[in-house]
This record gives structure tokens, sequence and C-alpha cells, in this order.
């Protein structure tokens, strides 16, 4: 589901155009303001057109042409809006598949239909079965595919309890076995949700569309107005205006172009997120995303790469530094944590764990781990408990100088574990958390964007500081507990401020539907994920940053064609004014400035234009426009040179060679 | 472009942005209602009307204010006029004004609009000049500032729905502001050589003998006001072209100074109301290129006469319908500042213009008088043009569009597309209507693209509330004083209650911190996109009536 797909594919194209046929019904063409009062006019222009071939009126194949590219005009807005859900329609189609076969084991052995289940039963699925409705896991532990929502086919741990319990269905299991509690009735669950998420067919107008539609619909109302009133002012110079005419003048100004697009740039837009494996649940929330201005990051798998790493040893005096080493190493040996991992790696090669040797587990009461070779315990562990686990028998001095290295590398940001032969203290290790590559610049990025980035921990202030320094994070929130988050979130509402964040665990559910842009981890519990405001598939927290670049990108696609389109109508009336008023008063043909070949050829070139512009602007509306992090003021104006004054002239150009094949083929 | 002409549009504009920034900061200081020098007067007027001027009010009670102070206006000015021949201050005995000439006059000065259907010496007594037109000057000059001070609430407050108290903004406009400033003008006026007299017309013999008489009355007191609060209604027929009104260069240029004065201040208020005194600047930087770009037109057009003077032997600039006391540049230079403000005064002929020439005081009011504009109205004006263009172009930072820390949705779409289609659907409609129509034909004077000038230019004039007449159009029928003051209703409240509306929704939104993320709303880019915004936006639909006018008008002329 995450490949590339072309634009424009056989399969896309087919079922797109016999769509945009489908939606000349007035019913759904009343919800686009502008494409409806376009489809009025081409209506009304029609029966002007049949009215003329009864009386057989002079003029008739030029009339002919224009109700033509009217039409086109309509049906090139619904072809752009068909092509965007079409998109959709497939992925649809395919997750449609997966859930007609769903069946579900009951407790009592029977089978029966996915569809029958209620929220509440609890099934059994087994290794090769897919799982036949969302739920929680309340018994087993299995490994799940969920490539068919998320396209990742490495498979997840599902199990009860704790933070990994939630399943989703479709995915199937392919270990094991567990029991789901269903928590989603037939119809209602992710799967369907999603399914009508990429079709499109749940879609409301998101705020910021309600908003421009108001304004295109008053331009809108603006020109028909400013073209209404021409026959008055043409019957006090002793002239006549034709209606096809003046229909064509008011097609060609009122914002045609991005209306015929609006509902593609907004379905293609969530489209997008879907590509990137972000369910939003609404396009408000995506719209919501372009506006976030403080993101609240978790460190852990954000930030930093998820495990601490080894980074030095210190020993205490009168200790070699050999000792030390060896005796970190082989404490380690049989710890399979990346932590135990990582010291081994540090100590470097060495003599191997000797026969007999047993390994001493890391247990929550003990919190340390190591090995005992014989008589001899290597332990490691944090300093308070391997301390505690020495007793008495540890040496005073060392222990208080013991303390005091922790302390300095706690100061530093790192973590202190303490290293012990015997009753014997050697040493501390430093754990260091690792940024990941790359953060520091991306910090930087979403700083000039005016985004301020908070660093949501459990460590404590210093280690969150140091860690904070090195990532160039601006601010950070540590020993974060739930409600901390939330009270965060509050206070930076109340500032005006939007807040998006990403989390996982039941106890986050208060902060993720407090916040404006709440993506709940797949993975995460149920409670998270009906808390969110979208979900991500990968589970994975870095991607809050490009979700907010996705949702700058809708909007901004958004805002560059109505500039485009709006700067448009200059050229289109320097095309049509003179070409209509000439007849009034012939001085008027200096206006024609782009020496169009005659007045029906610059009325006809301008309406092909006005159509032809909004297929040739399918491929941005659908792809969105260039994005990638700046400052608004250099956004503003790149944007406005590109899409303002280019709009200003490219139809100046188009106009012009339009008129030249139209008088070329003796079109008018 | 001659010297001397660049000289007085150099030193106009140094002067008028020079004034800004004290006149701004008083009138925030007038905004933010701190106690000021005069405050026991302010307070005894509360008491006298009953006001407590610490109970801020919603927009709509805001709104209900303005219209109820507007409607008693427009009865009692009615009123005044029709009896005035019953009332003091009479010396000429001037009869009572007929009913629609009354109405179309009452509407006129209380909508700010000060368009006049008859001649001020004849039709009105002393009374009626003073204690009916010169208060209406003052306060619907103080009505406009009102309703700016209640939006710019709007923008500068957040989570609240109180955007004012209209009674104690009007009350402190007129007092610590307008009649201060008047009181000095019109003292420097008489000094001057403006007349200030409650006696009667003056008889004189002259040098061959005839019998003439001369017009004088209480003309600075009046002449101080109509232009400080961009009225524009003169004393005299002739408006501010005649001798008593504008006897001098000096006069003419204080004049025009004081008819941008206030509307340049405002957007320093703004600014600083806001907390960024650059978004003002910004505003007043967008009204300047506005007003720099048409001054330099209709200049250019006018510097070359018609030419069917040509085969007279007569060349230069166009000298039709001005006072030679003034020449070409001053007289341009006052159509023009005339017409980007609401005000209406007069020192030539706009009829007479070169058609090019003539289309830019047309296309100023056209764009809705938001270059310094109206006090107050332009203020507003341009703040409703600054929400679309930070709209269509705003999206285009990949933010929901926000303006001096306000977030702009759906509401502020609404309302601010209502308050700007009410222009050219007025103005094109009720046009439309007079050029089929037998009652609207028998209006110009003229025939042909430029007669057509002459309805449309009536028209945009009163829908605009900027009461400049292109003459030549007989205004005085019942058909256009009706269709006339029903242009200046509309075009009066039909932006102004959008605009409170606006104030009230946007007084009820938090505040958004301005950072790197926002759209710019300062700069060059800004200025320049702003001003884009209005010429497609505010002129494009007035493209096929211009060209059906003025263009259609200059380029016969110069065909042969």
């Amino acid at each position: 589901m995450s490949q590339a797909q072309s634009l424009f594919t056989r399969e896309l194209l087919r079922p797109a155009l016999r769509d945009a046929l489908a939606k000349l019904s007035p019913r759904v063409l009343v919800r686009n303001p502008v494409m409806f009062v376009t489809a009025l006019v081409a209506a009304l222009s029609t029966a002007i057109l049949i009215e003329g071939l009864l009386h057989a009126a002079p003029d008739l194949g030029f009339q002919a042409q224009l109700v033509f590219w009217l039409w086109l005009t309509v049906l090139f807005g619904n072809f752009a809006e068909a092509l965007a859900e079409g998109r959709g329609k497939a992925q649809a189609a395919s997750l449609r598949a997966t859930k007609a076969h769903l069946t579900a084991r009951l407790p009592d052995g029977r089978v029966v239909s996915a569809a029958t289940l209620k929220v509440g039963d609890v099934v059994l699925v087994e290794t090769g079965e897919l799982i036949p409705a969302d739920g929680e896991v309340v018994e087993g532990c299995a490994s799940v595919n969920e490539a068919a929502i998320t396209g990742e086919s490495a498979p997840v741990i599902r199990e009860g309890g704790g933070d990994r319990s939630a399943v989703t269905a479709g995915t199937r299991v392919i270990a094991d076995w567990i029991r789901v509690r269903v928590t989603a009735a037939a119809g209602q669950g992710f799967l369907d949700r999603m399914i009508a998420l990429v079709e499109g067919a749940a879609r409301q107008k998101t705020p910021n569309e309600v908003a421009l539609t108001i304004l295109l619909a008053g331009l809108t109302l603006i020109f028909l107005v400013a073209v209404g009133t021409m026959p008055a002012f043409a019957a006090y110079a002793h002239g006549a205006l034709a209606v096809p005419v003046l229909v064509a003048l008011f097609v060609t100004l009122i914002p045609t172009t991005i209306s015929a697009l609006l509902s593609a740039i907004g379905i293609a837009g969530m489209d997008r997120l879907v590509r990137f494996n972000v369910l939003a649940k609404s396009g408000r929330a995506v719209e919501a995303a372009g506006d976030i201005d403080v993101l609240l990051l978790d460190k852990t798998g954000t930030i930093t790469i998820g495990d601490r790493q080894a980074s030095e040893f210190l020993t205490l005096p009168g200790v070699t530094r050999d000792a030390l080493i060896d005796a970190a190493r082989l404490a380690s040996m049989a710890d399979e944590t990346p932590e135990g991992r990582s010291i081994v790696a540090l100590a470097g090669a060495g003599a191997p764990l000797p026969a007999g040797a047993e390994q001493i587990r890391f247990t929550s009461q003990t919190r340390v781990s190591g090995v005992l070779i014989g008589e001899r315990a290597l332990i490691k562990g944090a300093v308070d408990a391997v301390l505690r686990r020495l007793g008495d028998s540890a040496d005073r001095a060392a222990a208080s100088m013991l303390r005091e290295l922790a302390d300095r590398i706690a100061r530093a940001g790192g973590t202190p574990l303490a290293v012990a032969d015997g009753a014997r203290l050697l040493g501390v290790i430093h754990l260091k958390d690792v940024v990941k590559a790359g953060i520091r610049e991306r910090f930087a990025e979403l700083r000039k964007m005016g985004i301020r980035t908070v660093m949501i921990t459990g460590d404590n202030p210093l280690t969150a500081a140091s860690i904070a320094a090195e990532s160039g994070v601006g601010d950070f929130l540590a020993e974060a507990t739930p409600e901390d988050k939330l009270a965060l979130i509050r206070a930076e509402q109340q500032g005006g401020r939007l807040v998006a964040m990403c989390g996982d665990g039941t106890n986050d559910a208060p902060a993720l539907a407090q916040s404006d842009v709440g993506v709940a981890m797949n993975t995460g519990t149920q409670a998270a994920r009906e808390a969110g405001n979208m979900v991500d598939l990968d589970s994975d927290p870095t991607k809050l940053i490009e979700i907010v670049g996705l949702g700058k990108q809708l909007l901004m696609t958004r805002g560059a064609l109505t500039t485009f389109s709006i700067a448009n109508d200059v050229a289109k009336y320097f095309a049509i004014l003179p070409a209509i008023f000439v007849v009034l008063y012939p001085a008027l043909a200096v206006l024609n400035v782009m020496h169009l070949a005659s007045p029906q050829s610059a009325i006809l070139s301008a309406i092909v234009f006005n159509a032809l512009i909004i297929p040739a602007l399918v491929p941005l509306a659908l792809k969105g426009v260039r994005y990638r992090p700046a400052p608004a003021g250099e956004l503003l104006a790149r944007n406005l040179a590109i899409y303002g004054l280019g709009g200003l002239i490219a139809p100046f150009i188009g106009i012009k060679a339009i008129d030249l094949v139209v008088a070329g083929l003796h079109l008018a | 472009m001659d010297a001397q002409a660049l000289a007085l549009f150099f030193a106009y504009t140094l002067v008028v942005l020079a004034l800004a920034r004290p006149l701004g900061r008083w009138m925030h200081a007038l905004y933010d209602g701190r106690p000021l020098p005069l405050c026991g007067l302010e307070q005894a007027i509360y008491r006298c009307a009953g006001v407590d001027p610490a109970r801020e009010q919603g927009w709509l009670a805001y709104a209900l204010s303005v219209l109820g102070f507007s409607l008693f206006g427009i009865v009692s000015l009615y009123l005044i006029l029709r009896c005035q021949r019953a009332l003091p201050f009479n010396p000429q005995h001037v009869a009572g004004m007929e009913p629609w000439l009354a109405f179309n006059t009452a509407v006129s000065f209380v909508t700010n609009t000060n368009w006049q259907n008859y001649s001020g010496e004849a039709a009105l007594s002393y009374f009626s000049q003073m204690a009916g037109l010169t208060v209406h000057n003052f306060l619907s000059a103080a009505t406009g500032i009102a309703v700016a001070f209640a939006l710019i609430r709007g923008f500068a407050r957040a989570e609240t729905k109180a955007i004012g108290n209209f009674w104690a903004d009007c009350t402190r406009v007129t007092l610590y502001l307008l009649l201060p400033l008047s009181l000095v003008l019109a003292l420097g006026y008489v000094a001057l050589g403006v007349p200030q007299t409650l006696g009667a017309s003056v008889e004189v013999t002259t040098l061959e003998g005839a019998r003439q008489t001369i017009a004088v009355g209480p003309v600075a007191s009046q002449l101080a006001i109509k232009m400080l609060g961009t009225n524009g209604g003169g004393f005299f027929n002739a408006n501010s072209a005649h001798p008593f009104e504008n006897p001098s260069a000096l006069v003419n240029f204080i004049q025009m100074v004081t008819i941008f004065a206030l509307g340049a201040g405002l957007t320093i208020t703004f600014g600083k109301a806001v907390g960024r005194e650059r978004q003002g600047w910004a505003l007043l930087a967008t009204m300047t290129v506005l007003f720099l770009l048409g001054l330099v037109a209709a200049y250019a057009a006018e510097s070359v006469a018609s030419p069917a003077l040509h085969g007279l032997g007569l060349a230069g600039a166009n000298m039709e319908g001005k006072e030679v006391r003034f020449g070409p540049a001053a007289s341009v230079l006052f159509a023009v500042v005339t017409t980007d403000a609401s005000c209406g005064a007069v020192n030539m002929m706009h009829d007479s213009l070169m058609p090019l020439a003539g289309l830019v005081p047309l296309f100023n009011i056209q764009l809705g008088e938001i270059i310094f504009g109206g006090v107050g109205s332009g203020l507003y004006g341009m703040l409703l043009y600054a929400l679309l263009a930070v709209f269509i172009a705003g999206l285009m930072v990949g933010r929901t569009p926000e303006y001096a820390g306000k977030k702009i949705e759906a509401r502020e779409m609404k309302l601010a597309v209502i308050a700007v289609a009410v222009l050219p659907l007025f103005i094109l409609v009720l046009t439309a209507l007079a050029s089929v129509t037998a009652a609207g034909l028998a209006g110009p004077a003229a025939r042909g693209a430029h007669g057509f000038s002459e309805i449309l230019y009536a028209y945009t004039s009163t829908v605009g509330n900027n009461g400049s007449a292109f003459a030549g159009l007989n205004g005085n029928t019942p058909f256009y004083n009706a269709t006339l003051a029903l242009a200046m209703v509309v075009g009066r409240f039909g932006v102004l209650l959008p605009a409170l509306a606006i104030a009230g929704g946007l007084a009820a939104k938090k505040r958004v911190p301005e950072g790197p993320g926002s759209f710019p709303t300062t700069g060059p880019l800004w200025v320049a996109l702003l001003a884009s915004v209005i010429l497609i936006v505010g002129g494009l639909t007035f493209l096929p009536s211009l060209a059906l006018g003025p263009i259609a008008d200059h380029l016969q002329l110069f065909a042969h």
C-alpha cells in the first residue's frame, strides 16, 4: 500500500471518466457552488443553442463549441474529484475483499461469520487464521502479521495485558494462539473506518475548505453582478450582447479552476497520509497538523535510539582498568539486552565464559544481573542496587567514591552502572542515550518554521537537560507523568498554540484526546487508538514531524491553486472584454493586447484555456506542491512568485497559443 | 512630470506621513479609554446622557447603538431641513427643503457621504448649515472612528465579547480629537481669509454698476470639519473651488493634508493596539503605494489636453474645469486625495478631467475608499481587504490564515465577502437600472460614453459614501434622490455592520502568538500582496464598466 502509484494508469482513468459523468447529478454538483453555477449556465447555453437550431440562427457552430467547452469544464472538475477518489477506491476494494471472508471461532467451537460478532464476544484465533474483529487480547501471546493494514510484513507480538494488547480485524496470526475480546461492533471497526476513509465516502468539508468555499462563492456572486449588469450598460451604448458570449465571460471569470480541484486536493491530502501509513480520522485533523505550533516528542525512539549504549568505563582508585573491563564483560556476556550487548562490544575481545558459569538473572527485586563463576559473583546494576546487595561487606570509602563517580555521570546525562567483583567495588560503566543521527538538523528546521519542540522523558531533569542540549530540542519535560503531559498541553493551548503529540499507552489517552493532533501508535492500546485523531500504522513516533509537513503541504496546495486561479482572471479579461465591446466602441480594440485573431476566436480561446487548465493542474492537485521546511516569509515569496506571478502570466501565453490553433483550424 | 508638481506631491506625502505617528498615538490614547485632561467635562456628558462608559458592549449592542444613533440623526436632520424657514439664523429667509431632497440630504450627511443635490448658499439657512450639517460632519466622522476602534479591539483583545462602548467612543473622539483640531483649523482658516459670520449676504455694486449678491456665512467652521472628518459637503455649491472656501494655495494644501491626516493616523493606532506598530506601518505603506500609483496615472493623463484643442494651437495640460489659482498639479492631487479618502470635497470639476484622469477618482472610490479612506471607514475597509488577502495567499505558507494574531476562519470570510461585495453589487446594479430606465437616462447631461461615466460616478460616489460629484448629472429628481439615498445607506451600513460582526467574533478568539511560522503581515512582500489583492479583487469587477465609460471615452477622444 505504501508503494508509489502512478497518477494516470488505465485502471484508474477509465472508472474516473465514468464517475465524472455520474457526478453530473445536480445532487452531487450542488455541494460545490461554483461548479454548480457553471453547470447551470452550461445548461442555459445548451437551451439557447437548441432554440437557435430551431430558428436556424447565425453563428451556431461557434455557439455549439462554447457549449461543448462549458460542459467539458464541469466534467473536468468531476474527473479530478473522481480520479482522486479512484486511487482510494482501489485500496478500499482490496480491504473489502479481506473483510468479506472473515469468520470467527467462538469458545464453544462454533464458527460464525465475523459480521455477527457483538462487542464483548470472545473469540479464539490460532496460527494461520485471520483475526475477525478489532479487540483486546485477553489471553495468550502470538505473533501477528499486520501487512494487510500496514503494508509491513515483519510480524509483531500481541499479548494480553500491557500496551501491546490491541489487535485489528483482517490481520493474520502466524504463530501461537490468542483469545480476543471483541471491542468494535461489525461495521464500526478499524478496517471499516479505513475503507470509508480511503474511499472518501465519509469525507466532510474541513473548516478551512468551508471558508474557502464561501470566498469562492462570494467571488462568483460578485462576477455574476459584474457580467449580469453588462447588457444594461450595452443597452445604454445602443448595443446588445449575446447571451452565450456573456456566459463565456462569466464562466472564465469565476474561480472554476480552484473550485474544480478543491475536493481533489482534500482527498489527495488524506490519501498521501494513508500512503504514509497514517490514518487520520478526519480531514480537520490533517489541517490542524499544518497549524501545529508545539510538538511533544517522546525521548525514547524519537530523539534517542531506543536503547542506552555503554560509552565509558570509570575505575575506582586502586582498580586497574583491565580488571574493571574484564569483570564488566564477563558479567554482561549472558545478558542479551541491548545494554548488555553494548557493554560487551565496548569491552572488546577477551576470554570466553568459563564452563559451569551460572547466569545471575535480572529481577525487579534485586535489579542486578551478572554471572556466578564458582564462588566468584560478578555483578552489575544500578549503584543503589549493587551497594544494597553487597551490604556491609562493601568498603565504605570505595562506596562513597563510587557514588561520586555515579553522580558525575548522571549530571552529564548518562546512566551509571556499578560493577562489583564479589565484595570488591571496581567502578562504573557510563551508559549513554544515543541521539539519533540527523535529529539536530530536523529540530533546527522545525525551529525555522516556528515550531517549538518539547522532549518528554521519564528521566531526571539533569539527564533530560543534557540530552536536550545534545539533540538541540527546544525544551524538555523531565520526570514526566501522563498528568504533567496533559497539563503542559493545556497550558500551551491556553496561550493560543496548537499541540501535537504521539502516544501508545492507556495512560496517554487523556493527553492524546486533549492535543490538537494526537497520533496513536497502532501497537498501542485500544484506548489510545480511540483517543487520538490519527493512528500511525507503523508505530513510529518520529513520523509526527512528517505529519506536520503533510498537513502544511495540503494547505499550501489549496492556497497556491486559489492564488493561481484568481490571478488568471486578469488575462481572461483582456481576452474577452475587447472582443465583446469592440462592437459597441471599435476603439476598444486596442485592449486586445494579445492580438487574438478575432472576437469569436478570443472568446473561444479563453473558454478553452479555462477548461484545459483544470486537467493540466490535476497532477499538481493530487501530488501537492513541493514542500520543504522554511520560514513562512520564504515560503510565501517562493509560492507567490510561482503561483501568483505565474498565474498572471501563464494564461496570456496559453490563450494566445490556443488562439493560434483556433484560428489555424478555422474553428472561429 | 514637472518639478513644481513633483515638489508638491513629495511635500504633501511627506507631511501626511509625518503626521501619522503623533495623530495615531493620540488616537490610541482615546482608544484605550485612559483619563485625559478634560475628563471632568467628559464625565459630565456621560452623567447627562445616562451612559456608563465602563459598561462595554458586545458587537450586536454596539451595532444597534450605531444604527439607532444614525436613525435619530437622519430623522432630526430631515426635520431641521424641512422646517428651516421657521427656525432661527435664517437672514436670507430660505424656504424649507422639499421632502425627497431633504431625505437625500439627511441620509447623505449622516452617512458621512455629503452628496449634495442642492446649492448650499441658496437652499440652506445658517441654522441648517451649523446645527444640521456641521453637527453631522462631526458625528458621522466620530461614528466612523468609533467603529474602527471597535474592530481594532476585536484584533487586540482575546476571549471576550466586549468591543467597547459606542457612546463613550463617540464622545471621546468628538471631545478630544475632532473639536479641538477643528477649532484650531477654523481659526487658522479665518486668519488665512475664509469668512466666518452670521451676517446676511453682502450686496455690492460692481464697477459696471450692476448689483451683486455675495454669499458669506459661517464658512471656516464648516470647512475645518468638512476635511478633517472626510465629509466633503461644501458650504458653497462650488465647494473648495469657491474663493471663500479655498482662498489660497496654502489653504488648499492644508485642506488636502487634513483629508488624509486621521485616516493615516488610525493605521498607527491599529498597529499600536495590536502590539506591533509595524502592522500599522504596513497598512500605511500599502495605502501610500496605491495613492501614488493613482496620482501619477491621473497626473500623466491630465498633462495632455484634449486633441480638439490642438487645432487651436493650445498645448500643455488640460485646464478645463480648473481654478487657474491652483493649476493642474494641485487640482489633480486634490481630486485623487478626495476620492482615495471618502471626502468628496472638490476644488475642480471632475467631469472636466481627461477621461483617464477621471478614471482614477472613479476607481479609487470603487476600491472601497481604503486608500487612507474615510475617517474610520478607511481603516476598517482596509482591514477587510487584509483579511481577504491573508486568506487567499495565507494558505500558501501551510497554515490556517492568521492576521494580527487572529485565525481567519469561515465566519470572518463570510462577513468580509459580504462587506466587499456590497460595493460592486449596488454600484453596478443601480447604474444598470439608471442606464435602462427613462428616469435614469434623464439625469446625465452628456451622451455616449461620457454620459455613462456620469451615472456610474454618481452611484459609485454615493455607495462609496464619497459624495463628490462628476457634475453634469442632475441628481435632484425623485428617482435619483431616492436611489442615491438607498446607495448611501447600503454603502455605509453594508460595510460597517459586517465589520462590527467580525470585531465581535475576533474578540472572542484566542490570540495566536506570532513567530517565524506565521504569515508575514509586515514588510514589502505583504504590502505588494495586499495591494495586488485590492487591485484584482476590488478592481477587476469594475473593469467592464470602466471600459465602457472612461476608457472608451479616452480611446474615442484620441482616435484621430
